[in-house]
């Protein structure tokens, strides 16, 4: 424990992740010699386009979005699988990027994990789960010898859930819940502060599902673990997030407290995706699905990139685009809502 | 009479380790234009249910014994020309990813009036009429354009409603829909299953939608089979299999499925998991994991039974000991 | 208590090759060539490379069950009184040696270049399979040709084992080229997987990524053609030992004898080519049908 952590209320009330206009640019280009014979001309994908958001100690923010919208590159930028190509991030109030160049990277990838969607590629097939497991207790130096290694493996794979016998396995002999369990250990292993989860359920069924949301959950008030949760799915999100932001097109166009955003969305874009969530209850009710599809990232519309779809756009929607701005205590990136024309 | 009738459906798989009962003798009916849901978590035969339907099981993979009935015709034993003439005439298919059921090389109008001459005596002229007007009806903008476009051009979703133009070109009564959302964006999903549930209705075509998604079925249905470990374990109209369910696995999933409209600290889980294929327990499958469980329950497996009836509404079927025992009849 | 051979033979591959009658016939052919090759020292009745043992008086004896043949040389002898079963027995040992030796030496320059221009991406990609496009434009005959004449006109003096050294060089140098691009196509697919990323955000180096994570994953399809190769590779070095440019003369392989045998062909004395060459047809079907079974086995879509 550092002094610094001592001190008294500021550094702890201070959020530990704060993005600040984040950004990624892919260049998706035909290789040079087609372009030059073709004449095709370069193609720059635009998958995350200026997001900021603050994540406090403790607390889970979950990003919502359909295909395309960025969240998973945003998720990615926040491990420092990629660079931006613009803004950065703070965490626990220093520069992320700065000290993944550094000397000193491995310090603040000790303290920031990530779980991932596919639970059968996320493991090595031909390592065994404890090689698998171990792997971060190596590389940070966490441990002493071969005694010590098994019984941190050992403690890990019992806290979420599996027994001890079970590190001298390889994956394919678990199922896909189990193994989604085993990335949780061994993202885990370097006691990190925080987790960057991405769709960790969405390929499970619905009963592991709930088996694995909870454990993460309990895994949260146990160790004061802080998430960055990307899903598609709006009742899970709902479930374990304290904050939602919803991403379209590379853009956070709502970002409020999970309360306000169920019972009160702003968003027109928000609105249509809880509105097409089919319902278990009141069933064989006659919903009006909005139309369209998510336009090509690669070809985006013009000024706010949702008016194509949208029943409140107006001329100013189709040349300016919107900024995230404060409404009644949440952030909403839409003129309807700023001009108070939605119903 | 029953458009569909299967009974007793068996599926077996012979691998070097013994012969694999993946169906272990599955019974439903559909009625003509109804639509039944399939729901059931991964590996408990849904997908193979439909496969046998439509006659595409493949090797190892036989029907060992069973029959399925179609408009009073066994279809379970008919060799692969026989089958092909049913398929797309009487039965119609659509997948889960639409990008691989539709052939690349050719246009979307080559592939529809390919299977509507195959079925139905027309013209290329009228042929082609039939298809742009099938277009139409799933919402696809400038039909007659884009019948000659290929399907790399289409976006995911206007995928998804070619295929269905394609299931239900040469008039099927029945259609069987494995997983037909599964693999598309939310507002897509609901566009989609609102166009399956209206374009069926209106050409009076049943549905057997196989899935995993409760919130589909529940949109959609007018009765759902839920299944475990190749098995049937409740089957009954929605709203009461949702809310009422008797079994407890079905208990048990409602339950676990996170709520839109309610808070809840920790989700409902079943402990354990579905068993394999070579483990599967004696007496009932679900009894290792079941918190009601009796000790009937671990000798003998529970047939699917007439379960409670409410008014107006159509019988529903359970296979479990608790539903069946005399003394637990009070409680339903 | 379960002993290695019984626990392989209950995997999957172990059990498809009880089931395949070709790959186990096949497996016992290859295994007396090598039994052969290997025990050659203990197992030949004579040396007949020892010029000494030599009786010019036994030359050009047919085999035994023919006229005119003893039971002393089963095979017959050739021109020299050189016992024609003897030879091939070394004969294969040497076939096999440089066989399986230009096999180890491609896979080590195929493998590792595969797993860096898939690993690494970029420009150095794109010009190792440049390379490849070039090396495959060429025949490996001319190739292994090429290099050899160009050894003996550098080293006219040099002794036996540099000869080898060329030939070894040689043969591997065409034969890497199928393992780099197997190796790097997978190594594409696999630097995608999350369990590569997710030992990236650990901060794991690149090439320890590379090796201990990627590497083993690869592996699969190089055995395969690395079985396939080595019928290859025998049949390469018997066609330049026959060209008069594979092995030194001193230390003839099945090749040689082929060719030393071709000159008696039409004066009857068949047995001193025929047979060497029914050897290395023996050697590489059996080695060529292991290896189809192996593909087989290991291809999971086939289970």
């Amino acid at each position: 424990m550092s002094a610094e952590k001592k001190s008294p209320a500021s550094t702890v009330d201070q959020p530990l992740v704060v993005a600040h206009d984040l950004a990624k640019t892919f260049d998706v280009s035909a290789t040079w010699l087609s372009r030059v014979i073709e004449g095709k001309p370069r193609q720059l994908l635009k998958a995350v386009d200026g997001v900021s958001f603050e994540i406090e100690r403790g607390k889970t923010l979950a990003l919502v979005g359909e295909s395309g919208c960025g969240k998973s590159t945003v998720a990615r930028l926040l491990v420092g699988l990629y660079e931006p190509t613009r803004g950065g991030f703070q965490f626990d109030g220093k520069d992320a990027y700065a000290a993944f160049k550094s000397n000193d990277a491995k310090a603040m990838r000790k303290r920031i994990q990530m779980i991932f969607q596919d639970p059968y590629a996320s493991l090595n097939p031909r390592w065994t789960v404890e090689a698998i497991v171990g792997e971060p207790l190596h590389e940070h130096g966490l441990i002493q010898n071969e005694q010590d290694l098994k019984e941190r493996v050992a403690e890990l794979l019992q806290s979420v859930g599996l027994s001890a016998l079970d590190m001298v396995k390889f994956p394919h002999q678990f199922s896909g819940g189990q193994r989604q369990r085993i990335s949780i250990a061994r993202a885990l292993a370097s006691a990190p502060e925080f987790l960057v989860c991405d769709e960790p359920t969405s390929a499970l069924d619905v009963s592991v599902q709930a088996q694995v949301l909870n454990i993460m959950k309990d895994l949260q008030r146990k160790r004061g673990l802080t998430y960055l949760f990307i899903s598609h799915n709006l009742a899970v999100v709902r479930h374990v997030s304290d904050n939602v932001g919803v991403m379209y097109l590379g853009q956070l166009v709502e970002l409020a407290d999970k309360h306000s955003l169920f019972r009160n969305p702003q968003h027109p874009y928000t609105r249509m995706l809880l509105d097409a969530i089919p319902k278990m209850k009141d069933t064989g009710r006659a919903r009006t699905p909005v139309q369209g599809e998510v336009p090509n990232p690669l070809n985006p519309p013009t000024g706010c990139s949702f008016h194509p779809r949208c029943p409140l756009a107006n001329e100013r929607c189709k040349t300016e685009r919107p900024v995230l701005k404060s409404l009644h205590g949440i952030k909403v990136a839409c003129h309807a809502s700023e001009e108070g024309r939605h119903e | 009479m029953s458009l569909l009738q299967v009974k007793n459906l068996v599926v077996e798989f012979s691998s070097r380790h013994g012969v694999l009962r993946a169906l272990d003798g599955i019974s439903f009916d559909i009625a003509p234009g109804e639509i039944l849901g399939v729901v059931g978590e991964s590996g408990a035969g849904k997908s193979l249910t439909g496969a046998s339907i439509i006659g595409l099981l493949e090797p190892p993979g036989r029907i060992a014994s069973g029959e399925i009935v179609l408009q009073g015709q066994r279809i379970d034993q008919l060799n692969n020309d026989q089958m092909r003439s049913i398929r797309g005439r009487k039965i119609g298919a659509i997948f889960q990813d639409p990008l691989t059921s539709l052939n690349p090389l050719y246009s979307v109008g080559k592939q529809l009036v390919e299977t509507i001459q195959a079925h139905l005596p027309l013209s290329d002229a009228e042929a082609r009429q039939r298809a742009i007007g099938l277009l139409e009806d799933t919402g696809i903008p400038a039909a007659a354009e884009r019948i000659d476009h290929f399907p790399h051009q289409f976006s995911g979703g206007m995928r998804q409603r070619v295929v269905i133009a394609l299931a239900l070109a040469a008039e099927p009564q029945l259609i069987v829909a494995d997983e037909p959302t599964t693999a598309l964006d939310v507002s897509i999903q609901a566009q989609i299953i609102s166009l399956l549930k209206n374009i069926c209705k209106q050409r009076g075509a049943a549905v057997m939608l196989i899935t995993h998604d409760m919130g589909v079925i529940a949109e959609t249905c007018d009765r759902v089979a839920v299944m475990y470990a190749g098995r049937i374990v409740e089957v009954g109209p929605v709203q009461q299999v949702i809310h009422k369910p008797a079994h407890p696995y079905t208990a048990g999933l409602m339950a676990s499925i996170p709520d839109m409209a309610v808070d809840r600290e920790r989700l409902n889980q079943i402990d354990g998991a579905m068993p394999r294929l070579n483990a599967i327990p004696k007496g009932c499958a679900f009894n290792p994991r079941c918190p009601q469980v009796l000790e009937r329950c671990r000798h003998e497996r529970p047939e699917l039974i007439q379960g409670v009836q409410l008014q107006n509404q159509l019988p529903t079927q359970v296979a479990c000991w608790l539903t069946s025992t005399p003394q637990t009849e009070g409680r339903l | 208590m379960a002993n290695p051979i019984s626990r392989w033979l209950n995997t999957d591959v172990g059990y498809s090759f009880q089931q395949s009658k070709t790959a186990m016939a096949a497996a016992l052919i290859a295994f007396v060539f090598i039994f052969c090759a290997v025990f050659a020292q203990w197992i030949a009745p004579y040396d007949p490379f020892d010029a000494a043992s030599l009786e010019l008086t036994d030359s050009r004896l047919p085999p035994a069950w023919a006229e005119e043949g003893s039971l002393k040389y089963l095979l017959g002898t050739d021109d020299q009184g050189r016992d024609i079963l003897s030879a091939l027995m070394y004969g294969t040992r040497i076939s096999l040696v440089v066989g399986l030796a230009s096999v180890l030496l491609s896979i080590l320059v195929g493998v590792g270049l595969g797993l860096v221009a898939g690993f690494r991406g970029g420009w150095l990609d794109a010009v190792l399979m440049r390379l490849c496009d070039v090396m495959l434009s060429f025949p490996a005959i001319l190739v292994a040709l090429l290099i050899a004449g160009v050894g003996r006109a550098l080293f006219p003096q040099a002794d036996d084992s540099l000869a080898f050294g060329v030939l070894i060089i040689s043969i591997s140098l065409t034969g890497w080229v199928q393992y780099a691009r197997t190796v790097r196509g997978t190594t594409l697919v696999e630097r995608q997987k999350e369990y590569v990323q997710a030992a990236r955000v650990t901060g794991v180096a690149p090439m320890r990524i590379m090796f201990r994570h990627v590497l083993p994953n690869v592996l699969g399809p190089v055995l395969v053609l690395a079985t396939i190769q080595v019928a290859t590779a025998i049949i390469t070095e018997a066609t330049l030992s026959f060209l008069g440019v594979g092995v030194p003369p001193t230390s003839p392989s099945l090749g040689t004898l082929i060719r030393i045998g071709n000159d008696f062909l039409f004066s009857g004395e068949w047995w001193i080519t025929i047979f060497p060459g029914v050897t290395l047809v023996l050697i590489a079907l059996s080695v060529n049908l292991l290896g189809d079974w192996l593909r087989d086995a290991l291809n999971p879509r086939l289970r």
